[in-house]
């Protein structure tokens, strides 16, 4: 069998294919310590988790441990194949510093304890406050790694049964404004778009979407596509030179912060050039006359002026997307992290929806998310939405959902819309909130300001619990830490960005005392006592199965219905796509085929937003506005963003990631393979900015903004002149400082130096347009910057050895298949 | 014809809301979202003004295009003081106050425009009518804005 290099590799081996032809299958796997399949006890069905694109894998399992993976080759995502952190990052699961007991705060410290002593203490320090203050005293923080079925018992138990309206996970920070683009376009949540528009698309458009590094095995698609006849042509915006960017036709690289700006000036382009479906806009489409005008000053020339991107480029772009047969649109964090990120990710819907280039093979929209199971942790409403796609503005969907839970309507939080963690923050720092639950995440690192938020979680007055695998630089600040079982010790479901819903089944036993998550919102539950209007207990599962059917009811008839789902039916085959149903047993690979939305007002999701200011539009506006449910054409101005650079900070800097890590680094940072290909923190600058400071590839440089600085060497990388570059994944676990820089000058977290301000319509944090500075604190001494080569941070000049794997990230690749 | 005198009451409810906007994002610094947005939103206002000076030239009204505004130092000791107190609950009260004051601000503006496009109508004013028709949904959405936010703060504040 072939073995590559998959750390030198991460896309591994090319399997060319044409338009409308199937994707071959291309079988990677991975087993530790040299051993073979032969050598394996079992496999155990599961799905990638450390990032979104929902890969379907097996377990392999020896002795009752994981000893590694492989590709489910019969699965619609990903025909095998697998990406460098789903192939390594398992290692991580036997980790020694894995969290093994529940730890207590006392007398300052965090000690052991049982499970019973801290259980009690959380739940008796929620009802106390609920006693005291009431439900505005109590919050809880997920992620966009747990389960669907513990993201649903969340749900009901924060807002069904504590009554607390603050539910949100930290798929705010990655993909909360894809829903809110789908949400302002479509009046409702879900993707309109399938994996295999790739296998179709004449011209596929990534705009802020480094799918080469995000989402590995996509990318692996698109570059089959490449390598085929009859290849699709590939524009990127980016301001980096990414790897999107080396295979694009036309590479738009605008200046941070001005994406509305350009993508305006598409929209013009392809309007004034008559190059729309005016057929489709007239039957299908509400706004369009808005859009017109609204968009009518924005020339190539104005926004080549702003975006400091060639009008020439902007046409060319314009005239392929306005051309294209077949368009598929994706979207990433380059437009949900930056200024107006939802006009911007909204801009991108308006292109498709004017083409009417929806619902077809080749023609549709993937607003991306950053995590595995984002998407289940806006349907099941521990993220600020309501559980299926519900309208917290709607009471007939709150009667529905109360009736399902069987609680009195009242008691479901409905007067606005859930708080977003941004504004627990602040609730927290005024005082206000006064109980946080953080489960699987790692705000101490990955919120903007850490320095602000440092101080706010370690108050004294707010006891905060964190539910996580391992002592992460949040837990060190907890009251309570609750240690947890994390992937294939636990058994649950979850859904990636297309739909597809995969089962994970327990392989092997969490460490230690570890619980899953599950287990331990039921017992919070118990604890507290909740009950639903009859007395009976409020959540009436014990068992991830059990919660999956729970689950199943409240999707009935909405959107995203699992009805036609079961454990079983996704046991053995391939992933499947909702809506699946009485009506589409086998599930649903296109929704929005012939121009029908989910957008009609009793049905809908979200009457939408006003584009600057956040402000929910009124039901009565909405009904006269969109009375049939059509799509909403969204126009918005372009403004500035909130912070520019000046004299004293004259660079703006973009936070990121890099192929070889996931988020905090919890998981990837423990892996080996991984942890070397990207072992510490960078910063990319230009050439030309490089050399007017007479700097040099591996100078050690201190990046500061008002808000605070970090240190890191430098990579010389094809990012945009006056652009900075920092991976945010570093923080301080595997430093000695343990959860926050101990000295002014050893800030490692990018999130030392963001600022505060986030996208009125989704709440986003904006991670893209930070003013800052930078100063050389040494020379490189000829030590190239520990940045991988392969990926965005390519170095643009010889000289740096190519990052590789060697002997241990040897990959087992079998072209055609198993069969 | 009283168009001149409308377009100088709205130039002067136009300059004193882009006052009572960046007032309050200076006093609410520590509210994040408060202070963009209604910067943001001044912006709306600042062209407002000088659209108006623009037109009231037609009829012979002597305007000034430019917003007279917080000198920057009185900015400055808003924003610190919010960030001083900005860690107790209290200032929760003073902010529905100022969304409350906002709105009845922004909503008499709204309906000042309302009046000035009636008014330009009925005059076969064209141009005047091209600017009422332009502003005016602005400034109700300077409103809406208000009213949406004092609805999202406003359980939080009082019922805690």
């Amino acid at each position: 069998m072939p073995r590559i290099d998959r750390i030198a590799e991460p896309w591994g081996t090319r399997t060319p294919y044409g338009p409308g032809e199937t994707w071959p299958t291309r079988v990677d796997s991975y087993l530790a310590d040299g051993l073979t399949e032969a050598d394996v006890d079992r496999w155990v069905q599961s799905a990638t988790i450390l990032h979104s694109n929902g890969d379907a894998l097996d377990i392999a399992v020896k002795d009752d441990r994981i000893v590694g993976v492989r590709g489910r080759e019969v699965d619609r995502v990903n025909h095998g194949r697998l990406g460098p952190k789903d192939l390594f990052g398992w290692q991580a699961n036997h980790s020694p510093d894995r969290l093994t007991k529940p730890l207590i705060r006392r007398k300052g410290k965090l000690v052991e304890t049982d499970w019973d002593t801290a259980m009690d203490a959380v739940a008796g320090r929620c009802k106390e406050l609920l006693e005291e203050q009431g439900p505005s005293a109590i919050s809880f923080y997920t992620t966009g790694q747990l389960f669907l079925e513990e993201y649903y018992t969340l749900g009901l138990i924060a807002h069904g049964g504590i009554g607390t309206n603050h539910v949100d996970g930290n798929t705010r920070l990655c993909t909360a404004t894809a829903a809110a683009a789908l949400k302002e376009t479509f009046a409702c949540d879900g993707q309109p778009g399938s994996y295999t528009d790739i296998d179709h698309a004449d011209v596929i458009a990534l705009y802020g979407h480094n799918m080469a590094e995000t989402q590995t095995v996509l990318w692996t698609r698109v570059l089959d596509r490449l390598a085929g006849p009859n290849p699709p042509k590939v524009i990127c915006v980016d301001p980096r030179e990414t790897p999107v960017a080396r295979a694009a036709t036309v590479h738009l690289a605008p200046r941070p912060g001005t994406n509305v700006m350009l993508m305006n000036a598409l929209l013009h382009e392809i309007i004034a050039n008559g190059w729309i479906d005016r057929e489709y806009i007239a039957a299908h489409t509400v706004g369009f006359a808005e859009l017109e005008k609204q968009t009518k000053g924005y020339t190539p020339e104005v926004a080549a002026e702003v975006c400091d991107v060639p009008a020439e480029q902007i046409r060319e772009a314009a005239r392929i997307l306005g051309t294209a047969e077949r368009l598929l649109s994706t979207v990433l964090q380059g437009f949900y992290q930056s200024h107006q990120a939802s006009a911007a990710a909204v801009c991108v819907n308006n292109i498709n929806v004017i083409r009417g280039k929806l619902g077809k093979p080749g023609c549709g929209i993937l607003q991306m998310n950053g995590q595995p199971t984002a998407q289940n942790t806006r349907e099941a409403g521990a993220d600020g939405d309501l559980p299926a796609f519900r309208n917290w503005s709607n009471d007939s969907h709150i009667e529905e959902l109360a009736r399902i839970w069987n609680v009195e309507p009242m008691e479901i939080p409905h007067y606005a819309p859930p708080t977003h963690v941004m504004q627990m923050m602040r609730y927290a720092e005024e005082g206000t909130i006064r109980f946080m639950h953080v489960s699987a995440t790692n705000p101490a690192v990955s919120l903007p300001e850490l320095a602000r938020v440092r101080e706010i979680l370690a108050q004294d007055r707010l006891f905060l619990v964190v539910q996580d695998i391992f002592l992460s630089e949040t837990a060190q600040l907890a009251d309570v830490v609750l240690p947890a079982a994390t992937w294939g010790e636990k058994t649950g479901t979850f859904t990636n960005v297309d739909r597809t819903v995969h089962l994970s089944e327990k392989a092997v036993e969490p460490p230690g005392e570890a619980r899953s998550d599950l287990d331990i919102f039921i017992d919070f539950a118990h604890r507290l006592g909740l009950k639903d209007k009859d007395g009976a207990p409020l959540v009436k599962w014990s068992d991830p199965e059990g919660a999956f059917e729970g689950w199943k009811e409240c999707s009935r008839g909405r959107p995203c219905d699992y009805t036609g789902m079961s454990y079983d039916k996704l046991r053995g085959g391939s992933g499947i796509q909702w809506p699946c149903n009485d009506e589409h047993p086998d599930g649903t690979e296109r929704i929005y085929e012939d121009g029908q939305f989910w957008a009609q007002p009793d049905y809908c999701e979200s009457y939408g937003k006003d584009m600057i200011t956040g402000a929910p539009v009124e039901e009565i506006e909405y009904k006269a506005l969109n009375p049939t449910g059509k799509a909403v054409l969204k126009a918005a101005e372009y403004i500035g963003p909130h912070e520019l650079p000046s004299e004293e900070y004259p660079f703006q800097l973009m936070t990121g990631r890099t192929l070889y890590h996931f988020h905090t680094r919890t998981k990837t940072g423990r892996a080996p393979q991984l942890n070397e290909a990207a072992p510490e923190v960078w910063v990319e600058m230009s050439a030309s900015d490089a050399a007017d400071r007479g700097f040099t590839e591996g100078d050690l440089l201190e990046v500061s903004t008002p808000r605070g600085r970090v240190r890191a060497r430098l990579r010389i990388s094809g990012i945009r002149p006056g652009a900075l570059f920092l991976p945010f994944h570093y923080g301080y676990w595997d430093t000695d400082a343990g959860s926050e820089p101990k000295k002014k000058d050893d800030g490692r977290a990018a999130n030392e130096l963001t600022l505060t301000d986030w996208d009125p319509v989704s709440k986003q944090p904006i991670f893209k347009t930070a003013a800052a500075q930078v100063q050389r604190i040494s020379a490189s001494g000829g030590q190239p910057a520990p940045a991988p080569t392969t990926t965005g941070s390519a170095p643009v000049s010889g000289g740096v050895p190519p990052t590789t794997g060697g002997a241990d990230a040897q990959v087992d690749e079998l072209v055609g298949g198993r069969a | 014809m009283k168009l001149g005198m409308a377009i100088e009451e709205l130039h002067r409810s136009e300059n004193h809301l882009v006052t009572v906007l960046t007032s309050m994002s200076d006093k609410h610094k520590a509210d994040h979202e408060v202070f963009y947005v209604t910067r943001d939103m001044a912006k709306w206002s600042r062209e407002h003004v000088a659209d108006l000076a623009r037109v009231g030239r037609d009829f012979d009204v002597d305007l000034d295009p430019q917003v007279s505004e917080d000198p920057g130092m009185l900015a400055s000791m808003k924003q610190r003081t919010s960030e001083l107190i900005g860690r107790r609950p209290e200032p929760g009260l003073l902010l529905l106050a100022d969304l409350r004051h906002l709105y009845r601000e922004a909503a008499g503006t709204s309906v000042d425009w309302e009046l000035l496009a009636q008014g330009a109508q009925g005059a076969k004013e064209k141009e005047l009518l091209d600017i009422a028709e332009r502003c005016h949904p602005e400034s109700l959405r300077q409103a809406r804005w208000a009213n949406a936010h004092l609805k999202v703060t406003s359980p939080q504040v009082l019922a805690s």
